[in-house]
């Protein structure tokens, strides 16, 4: 089986997702790689390095810029004239884009794999991850989409692959791109990250959260996650929200501060090695999932963490 | 314009799923069922569009039971204007719900349809860029903000890095994230208004999809368990398991 991966970029580096893509994609076939963008070239040789690599196919167009679904489907759709399966990355590009192919092609997609069990079978979460179904597409072709938590990432050195440029329709006229309001930080980004600190409506507002959960974050080396009350209530940005319908995290140690455990949100976290929770009522949910608790008023327990460490 | 909004019905988002011993499923006898929150998010977002001047008519639409009724009165309530049931008892995916709210497109011609951007039941998120794909249409997915702006719509998206704003031609397809706007709850007196709102019951047949299932479900588990751990007395002891584990 011949297998063609979206490479998830920034036009500048190739992101993570990518890496766990390619080892989801490498146990079904030959892996090829496309990279779609505007002044792309460096991102291609670096995709090109990827162990496992066989080809990597380079749309650079700025159409192609900003990875609008509408001008980079019909591009796909092109490539998989000679590909079994399609792979994105379970990111927002990745769940905006591949839909679309999966209907240009007439194929069912699979969302959010969690394991490739054979040639067309897979297994996926639903109902927020309180059940996981095995399912077996009966397309001719295959469209997925990744949970990049469930797989390991590939090497990024080691490949040696050919980059082959390749043009597309270009603008399909539909969309155009405005603007993007994209937050920078220092902090390692929350799905990559090995530790994760995250707060919840107890935080009361955006000054408070930053107080109590910054430092702490900051003495840890952690990434910054929030539960949506959080989210919605404008202590942290959009970006922040782990759960069913936020990001998906699997870190090393997942601290959680005055969040309850709503369903939604295990659904986001649950995979995580290892979950501490703070929260002064000893009978959350949070508590049931959690290898360590602690209950307390985050209010002392959270200064006097960051205070010891 | 019109605007066209489909709604699922699904497991109430505060029950917690239960798998069937037999594992061919999720239990939903006796089970509170509801709008998907999502496309509660989405029937809002069309009223309101409504209510600023931007459409005359939403139209709700569900794909489903004969049950499926109950959710679309829910969208009259709140103030959909007329509603159309697809009625079936089978499972249908994304694909063939894509299928056949294309060829409502063609009969209705809305100038968006405004979807919810994934269902917590199924957690496909995949109906309404198929949609857009099958039509040939733009799509907005994850949006945050909708404005209409005469032939076009600017759509802000929730997406991994922050906020990113797209402006799409119309005819589009707009799919609603978490904060888009607070749905309204329907009150009383529009529950009442509601029962004698148009409602059209149709089936797949009757629009030609072919709604048979593509990908076959072979099982369905309980995830892995996780066991709750210990509970520490104090911070310190908590700093101490941080150093133990190398973290700190
Ligand atoms: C369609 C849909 C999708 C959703 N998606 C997500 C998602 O992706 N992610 C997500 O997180 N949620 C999601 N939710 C929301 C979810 O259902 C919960 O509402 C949310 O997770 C609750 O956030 P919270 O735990 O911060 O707030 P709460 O449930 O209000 O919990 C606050 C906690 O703080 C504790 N507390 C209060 N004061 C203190 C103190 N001083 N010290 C210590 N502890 C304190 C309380 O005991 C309580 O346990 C979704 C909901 C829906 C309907
Ligand atoms: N059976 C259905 N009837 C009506 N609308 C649906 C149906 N299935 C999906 N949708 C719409 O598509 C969105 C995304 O669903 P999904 O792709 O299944 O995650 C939902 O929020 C609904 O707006």
């Amino acid at each position: 089986m011949k297998t063609l991966v979206w490479v998830e970029h920034d036009n500048a580096v190739v992101k993570d997702a990518t890496l766990h893509t390619v080892t989801a994609a490498a146990k079904l076939g030959e892996v090829h790689l496309l990279v779609a963008g505007a002044g792309c070239a460096a991102v291609a040789e670096a995709a090109a390095k990827i162990a496992g690599v066989a080809k990597v196919h380079l749309a650079d167009d700025a159409a192609y810029g900003h990875a609008l679904a509408e001008n980079v489907a019909p591009l796909i759709v092109d490539l998989m004239g000679h590909h079994d399966a399609f792979l994105a990355p379970a990111t927002t590009t990745g769940k905006n884009l591949a839909p679309r192919v999966a209907a240009l092609l007439d194929v069912m997609q699979v969302s959010d794999i969690l394991s490739v069990e054979g040639e067309k079978t897979f297994t996926r979460p639903i109902y927020a991850g309180n059940a996981i179904a095995t399912v077996e597409s009966t397309d001719a072709k295959l469209v997925i989409t990744v949970r990049t938590t469930a797989f390991e990432k590939a090497a990024c050195e080691g490949g040696s692959a050919a980059v082959e440029a390749i043009s597309g329709g270009g603008d399909a006229g539909l969309s155009s791109f405005v603007g993007a309001e994209i937050a920078t930080s220092e902090r390692p980004e929350l799905t990559s990250a090995k530790i994760i600190v995250s707060g919840g409506r107890a935080l009361k507002d955006a000054e408070t959260f930053e107080a109590t959960i910054l430092p702490l974050a900051d003495k840890l080396g952690a990434a910054v996650g929030a539960s949506r009350a959080a989210v919605d209530a404008g202590y942290v940005p959009n970006d922040y929200q782990v759960g069913q319908t936020g990001k998906i995290v699997a870190p090393e140690v997942y601290i959680a501060i005055g969040i309850s455990g709503a369903i939604q949100h295990l659904a986001g976290m649950k995979d995580s090695k290892t979950i501490i929770a703070i929260n002064k009522d000893e009978d959350a949910p949070i508590f049931q999932v959690a290898d360590i608790g602690l209950v307390a008023d985050l209010y002392n327990a959270v200064p006097e963490l960051t205070g010891k460490l | 314009m019109k605007i066209l909004v489909p709604v699922k019905r699904v497991i109430d988002y505060n029950v917690k799923p239960r798998v069937k011993a037999d594992g061919t499923g999720v239990d939903l006898a006796n089970v509170k069922m509801s709008m998907n929150p999502f496309d509660e998010i989405a029937v809002e977002e069309a009223l309101r569009l409504k209510e600023a001047g931007s459409a005359e008519e939403v139209i709700a639409v569900s794909v489903g039971p004969a049950k499926a009724a109950e959710t679309l009165r829910t969208a009259l309530a709140m103030g959909a204007d007329r509603a159309i049931l697809v009625e079936t008892d089978e499972t249908v995916e994304p694909l063939a719900v894509a299928k056949i709210l294309k060829a409502i497109m063609a009969e209705e011609n809305p100038g968006l349809v405004v979807l919810g951007k994934q269902a917590i039941d199924d957690d496909s998120n995949q109906t309404g860029q198929m949609l857009a794909a099958l039509t040939g249409r733009p799509q907005g997915t994850f949006a945050s903000k909708v404005v209409v702006e005469g032939e076009a719509v600017a759509v802000t998206r929730e997406v991994d890095g922050g906020l990113e704003t797209v402006k799409l031609t119309l005819p589009a397809i707009v799919t609603t994230d978490l904060r888009l706007n607070e749905p309204r709850y329907a009150s009383l007196p529009n529950i009442m208004k509601a029962k004698k709102k148009p409602l059209d019951t149709k089936t797949p047949a009757d629009y030609g999809v072919d709604i048979a299932p593509r990908l076959k479900t072979l099982k369905v588990a309980e995830p892995p368990m996780r066991s709750a751990g210990i509970k520490v007395p104090d911070v310190d002891t908590l700093v101490a398991k941080l150093k133990e584990m190398g973290v700190a």
